[in-house]
């Protein structure tokens, strides 16, 4: 079936949002998506109506992104993935005996799902994802945007196996530590009727 | 009895790759019995879970 371009066109935003949190390089993204939607044109008989556009267009950017980290080469050193900011979170996370320390102590989110249903929580949660510290980002984007097996992300990035343990666990708490500081805590969560 | 530092660790892992045993009991033992490690398990898999839903795929109505 025929694809609507206009409506390819407003996809872009977001396509572009997602590849930058993979790229974190304006040219690479501008790349992917580009040669996305040339793909999409040039294919569309192959676009079925049974899924969505949008979800058709992630696929073939999905493959488009996988295909760009590759052919960037986009190493990530250890040196890279153990900033000093970084080692220091489960220091401020835990004491000594490794018990939480009386402030890290996580609090209850009650029904946080609900959340998904107020466009202020997505605004909250690409700022929190944008945070991660670059390498740490590709890491955890890998695992959960793309759906690589860690064995994969690590053989991808030359990292070992528990170099990827410890950055993805890394960047879920700092994912959790933000959203708890600037939505659940806040205003934000309150505002929503909880 | 795991320390709330290695149930953490913990944690983060089981949502990528299937614990032994030995350490699943030891998680699900550990956050029967604090709180606050519970919670952060409940905040890791939320994560996963507003990943799934950011670009609103599988949907026919975009964000």
């Amino acid at each position: 079936m025929t694809i609507d371009t206009n409506e390819l066109a407003a996809l872009r935003p977001d396509m572009t949002r997602f590849a930058y949190l993979l790229l974190r390089d304006s040219h690479a993204v501008e790349d992917v998506v580009q040669a996305t939607m040339l793909t999409a044109i040039e294919k569309q008989d192959g676009f079925k109506n049974n899924s969505s556009l949008k979800t058709w267009l992630f696929t073939i950017l999905r493959n488009k992104t996988i295909d760009s980290l590759r052919r960037g080469k986009r190493e990530v050193s250890i040196a890279d993935l153990s900033g000093n900011d970084d080692d220091d979170l489960e220091e401020v996370l835990f004491n000594q005996n490794g018990s939480w320390n009386q402030e890290a102590k996580p609090s209850a989110w009650g029904n946080p799902e609900v959340s998904f249903e107020q466009s202020e929580f997505w605004v909250v949660f690409n700022a929190c994802l944008h945070n991660l510290p670059e390498k740490t980002s590709r890491v955890f984007m890998m695992r959960e945007f793309l759906e690589f097996e860690v064995d994969d992300i690590c053989k991808e990035l030359s990292l070992t196996a528990s170099n990827c343990w410890v950055t993805l666990h890394r960047a879920r708490a700092k994912l959790r530590l933000c959203l708890d500081t600037n939505w659940f805590s806040g205003q934000g969560f309150e505002a929503s009727g909880r | 009895m795991l320390s709330c530092k290695e149930a953490n660790r913990l944690m983060s892992q089981e949502l990528d790759r299937k614990l032994s045993w030995g350490e699943n009991l030891g998680l699900k033992f550990h956050v029967s019995l604090c709180d606050s490690c519970a919670n952060a398990r409940q905040q890791m898999s939320f994560v996963r879970s507003a990943c799934k839903h950011i670009f609103a795929l599988d949907e026919k109505s975009d964000q």
